[in-house]
């Protein structure tokens, strides 16, 4: 009876044993992951980044320079495709930091061409709002690479004098009212925009998410875009393309990105723009680190200072999209009177639910189906629509 | 007369694109539009205080200058061997010279860009440099071939009679010979190498030869002015050597005889 | 052979070394032939031709949809993707199509100007045309071509002077039309400048015996010059033509809704979506076309007027 008794307890202590041994390895395993920095170093003088038009602009790129000493230098890219290409580029150290939109940023952690970062290290994280400290975007099992910078949706942009009345719908782009008039960008990824644009015209085709599309829901998205086509004037791909065709009059109504507003609007130029009751799509920002980034100090400079309230409504202002930090509105605000509410930066939650962010299409369509198409045939299905 | 009228249209062709180049350089508005909103000369001094510029500037004109002399030595090289001897394949480096030219130069740029990749080097100055050589080498080739067409072979033996070594021969009879073919051949080598875009984008890594730095603010639509500022700087800078070397490589006007 | 040394012997001096290995040089004429040609030669066949063939083989390669890692495995994918859908074809006609028209375009307007500079204006205005022509390849082609963005817009220069004249408005921005200007445009120094030289070399005597002979200008053009002066054209067709078939930043910038050529295809392949076989195996186009272009030209002479 008691060698009984005695062996149940050694059993006991040995099950509890293995239980906290278990316990601290997993411990150790997460912990022994760290490799991450544990403070900032000093900065290497130079930052190369690849950023979206107007993410660099000297208003908050100068201050950033004279206080570190990290020089910026920055390539443009005009689609995620692009980022993800450039930051693979000569094995991938060309570049240290990307400003990559969700469709980008699954892409590049999967490639391991970028790696976590510490956000212990930026003190503006802790004022992000909710929805964007750890996205699933830019957290994958707990590391986060990178930090989230600003977000916005894709609006419908037109010219006051010659569209009337204010659209308030996506078919103003699809019928002929302004045929020959209008643009839209030059991206794959605008086949979501049709995609959503269907979903709530024609429900019966079941379009639940504009990314996740099967072969009948892609190509009735594609068969619109190929029916809006003898409307469109240009396929925009750079920010200029917009503003200029919007400028002398070949474009009066298309589908834009916030900052051809803002250079339109800083030019007295009759355009305004809005979100159509249909909904629109979106992109949520973060700037990654490359994995094999020469200037990681200096990386880490930076994310630290654009996390920043300051900046971050400087930037939001500038180009017309919301800041993550909860703090930046005021400082809007004081840039431009209005600008908060009117970028949404203090919204309700519904609002940032409501704009369907960019990801990257995959096969997997989330709910046990496997037959949604990938992002290389929105690519092939792209160029057959443009021809 | 009508050929005379014919040339002036076809000069204002060529000239009024420029024109506008140069007025907008005074534009005061951001956004390019016509007609101009307003003259203002406040690009230029913020143009020439522009770090990023200068330093585009500057790694272009360096570029261009080794691309250039790269391709002068291995250019006249290629003419000596294909007019000096007879050899199997002759014909076929002229062939071979003119591909990069005449390719597109996407594909230059994207096969230099994968080789660089496959050979681990990284993009650099350098890898700059050897897209830009590639293409230059065949402009100074065609030129100096044309040029040792013409001269007589006849020299270069009395030369070696008369006791001068083969290199003496080089120094004072063949570089004079050829010198204007140099000249006018490094001259369109350099223009071709500092203005290039294609194949730079492939081979250069973070850096921002000139007109790479004119395409990213291109894309982004502001500021434009910067660039009219810069376009009228190189035109004035140029036109005088331009013209300097035209008139040192124009042979004379010979009414040869059948 | 006993020359190279004459003076030395005659001035009573035995030949230094570097004179003895300038005549060893000398007597073995084969091996300076390959001194003077392997450094360009190495350079091509070792970098440029190398990296041309490893392209051509990767257009037999595919690229794995997530990870956009090139994957090795042998596939005639691409070109069956090329020739089935029917998308590419256009891109390639509409390419090769424009090309085209350029070329006869530039000749034509490059032809008469030549015959003026060279027979016609006298000395100090021929050099002075000639800075002309050259002046505009120094102020960036991205510039010129973004200036024409603004002459053919809707509310550009050209409307806005037809508009004075009250000859109504034309809607030729961002479309192929204003391609076709723009690339007539920007290669024109490379037309003029071959036929130029062409010219030049067409000695004077044969136009006036041709003259004398009782013929009209016209066919003395047609029958005498255009012939004598053909390989000069065929020389700057060959630029424009290649110039125009490989360009993609023309038809970003002043492009329309369709007017995509090879090279945005290309260029959208590997610069955006990183497909590289797939733009290797549409950039192959191109290559075949240009590969008989250029032999063509070859025959017609054009190798000893570029």
């Amino acid at each position: 009876m008691q060698a009984h008794r005695w062996r149940r307890a050694a059993a006991a202590v040995a099950v509890g044993a293995l239980a906290v041994a278990a316990g601290c390895g997993s411990d150790n395993s997460s912990s022994s992951n760290s490799k991450l920095p544990t403070k900032i170093g000093k900065g290497e003088g130079q930052l190369n980044l690849v950023a979206w038009e107007g993410y660099t602009q000297s208003e908050w790129v100068k201050p950033f320079e004279k206080q570190t000493g990290c020089k910026v230098k920055s390539k443009f890219a005009g689609s995620s495709d692009e980022m993800v290409t450039l930051m693979r580029q000569g094995g991938g150290s060309q570049y240290d930091m990307v400003s990559a939109s969700g469709d980008a940023s699954l892409r590049l952690i999967r490639g391991g061409d970028v790696k976590p970062v510490n956000v212990k290290l930026i003190p503006g994280w802790n004022d992000f709002i909710p929805q964007l400290q750890s996205p699933s975007h830019n957290t994958v099992d707990g590391k986060h690479y990178g930090v989230s910078v600003q977000w916005g949706p894709n609006v419908l942009l037109y010219n006051t004098k010659s569209v009337t009345p204010a659209p308030t719908s996506w078919s103003t782009i699809y019928g002929s009212t302004y045929k020959g008039k209008v643009t839209v960008p030059d991206n794959p990824i605008q086949i979501a925009d049709a995609a959503l644009y269907l979903s709530k015209t024609n429900p019966s085709l079941g379009i639940k998410d504009p990314y996740e599309l099967n072969d009948k829901q892609l190509n009735a998205s594609v068969d619109l875009l190929k029916k809006q086509k003898p409307l469109i004037k240009k396929y925009w791909a750079l920010s200029s393309d917009e503003s200029d065709l919007f400028k002398n009059g070949d474009a009066v109504i298309g589908a834009a990105w916030p900052i051809a507003v803002k250079t339109l609007e800083s030019d007295n130029q009759p355009v305004k723009d809005t979100i159509p009751k249909e909904g629109a799509t979106g992109w949520a920002d973060t700037w990654m680190l490359s994995a094999k980034a020469k200037h990681p100090n200096c990386a880490y400079l930076w994310m630290k200072y654009i996390s920043e309230p300051k900046p971050q409504a400087q930037q939001a202002v500038s180009y017309g999209e919301t800041p993550v930090n909860e703090k930046a509105c005021p400082l809007m605000d004081q840039i431009e009177k209005g600008s908060c509410a009117r970028l949404h930066a203090n919204a309700p939650a519904s609002y940032f639910n409501s704009i369907k962010f960019w990801k990257t299409p995959i096969s997997d369509c989330g709910d046990g189906k496997k037959d949604c198409k990938d992002y290389t045939v929105w690519q092939q299905k792209w160029q057959e629509i443009k021809g | 007369m009508a050929l005379g009228i014919w040339a002036v249209l076809i000069l204002l062709f060529l000239f009024v694109p420029i024109g506008i180049i140069v007025v907008y350089a005074f534009n005061s508005s951001n956004v390019q539009g016509w007609p101009i909103d307003g003259l203002s000369t406040k690009w230029f001094s913020q143009t020439w205080h522009n770090q990023e510029m200068r330093d585009a500037l500057w790694l272009s004109v360096r570029a261009a200058l080794l691309a250039t002399t790269i391709s002068l030595l291995l250019g006249s090289a290629a003419a000596f061997a294909v007019h000096r001897f007879r050899f199997f394949g002759r014909e076929a480096v002229s062939f071979l010279l003119v591909l990069p030219l005449a390719l597109p130069g996407i594909i230059t740029g994207m096969a230099l860009n994968s080789f660089f990749t496959f050979w681990g080097i990284d993009l650099s100055y350098l890898t700059i440099v050897i897209g830009h050589a590639t293409f230059c080498i065949v402009i100074v080739y065609n030129n100096v071939v044309a040029r040792l067409r013409r001269t007589s072979t006849s020299l270069v033996e009395a030369s070696m009679d008369l006791g001068a070594s083969g290199w003496q021969t080089f120094r004072h009879i063949t570089l004079p010979m050829i010198s204007t073919a140099l000249l006018a051949g490094g001259l369109l080598a350099f223009a071709l190498s500092f203005d290039e875009v294609i194949v730079t984008t492939f081979t250069a890594g973070a850096q921002n030869t000139l007109p790479i730095w004119i395409f990213g603010k291109i894309r982004i639509g502001q500021e434009l002015p910067e660039v009219n500022v810069v376009v009228v700087g190189v035109l004035l800078v140029t036109f005088i050597p331009v013209t300097l070397a035209q008139r040192l490589t124009r042979e004379p006007r010979a009414a040869t005889t059948i | 052979m006993a020359g190279d040394q004459g003076l030395a012997v005659l001035a009573g001096r035995p030949p230094g070394a570097a004179r003895r290995f300038s005549a060893w040089l000398f007597r073995r004429p084969w091996l300076r032939a390959g001194l003077t040609l392997s450094p360009p030669l190495g350079w091509f066949v070792l970098i440029y031709l190398a990296a041309l063939a490893a392209l051509l083989v990767s257009a037999f390669w595919s690229v794995d949809p997530f990870t956009s890692e090139i994957t090795h495995s042998w596939t005639t994918e691409n070109f069956k993707s090329l020739i089935d859908e029917p998308t590419y074809r256009e891109i390639a006609l509409r390419t090769i199509g424009i090309a085209a028209a350029v070329t006869v375009t530039d000749a034509i307007l490059a032809f008469p100007f030549a015959y003026f500079a060279v027979r016609v204006a006298p000395g100090r205005i021929q050099t002075a045309l000639f800075v002309l022509v050259l002046l505009p390849l120094w102020s960036s082609y991205l510039v010129r071509v973004y200036a024409w963005r603004l002459i053919l817009a809707h509310d550009g220069a050209l409307n806005w002077s037809l508009d004075k004249l009250h000859l109504g408005s034309v809607n030729v921005g961002y479309s192929n039309w204003a391609m076709w200007i723009v690339f007539s445009y920007i290669w024109l120094p490379f037309m003029i400048v071959p036929v130029w030289t062409a010219i030049e070399r067409v000695p004077e005597s044969l136009l006036e015996a041709s003259m004398d002979l009782g013929g009209s200008a016209w066919r003395t053009f047609r029958e005498v010059l255009l012939p004598l002066a053909l390989p000069g054209l065929v020389a700057g067709s060959i630029f424009t033509f290649s110039l125009t078939l490989g360009d993609y930043i023309t038809p970003t910038l002043v492009g329309g809704a369709s007017s995509d050529f090879i090279g945005n295809v290309v260029y959208r392949n590997v610069g955006v979506a990183n497909n590289v076989p797939f733009a290797a195996a549409f950039a192959t186009v191109p290559m075949v076309v240009m590969g008989v272009y250029l032999l063509v030209a070859r025959r017609l002479g054009a190798f000893e007027a570029l």
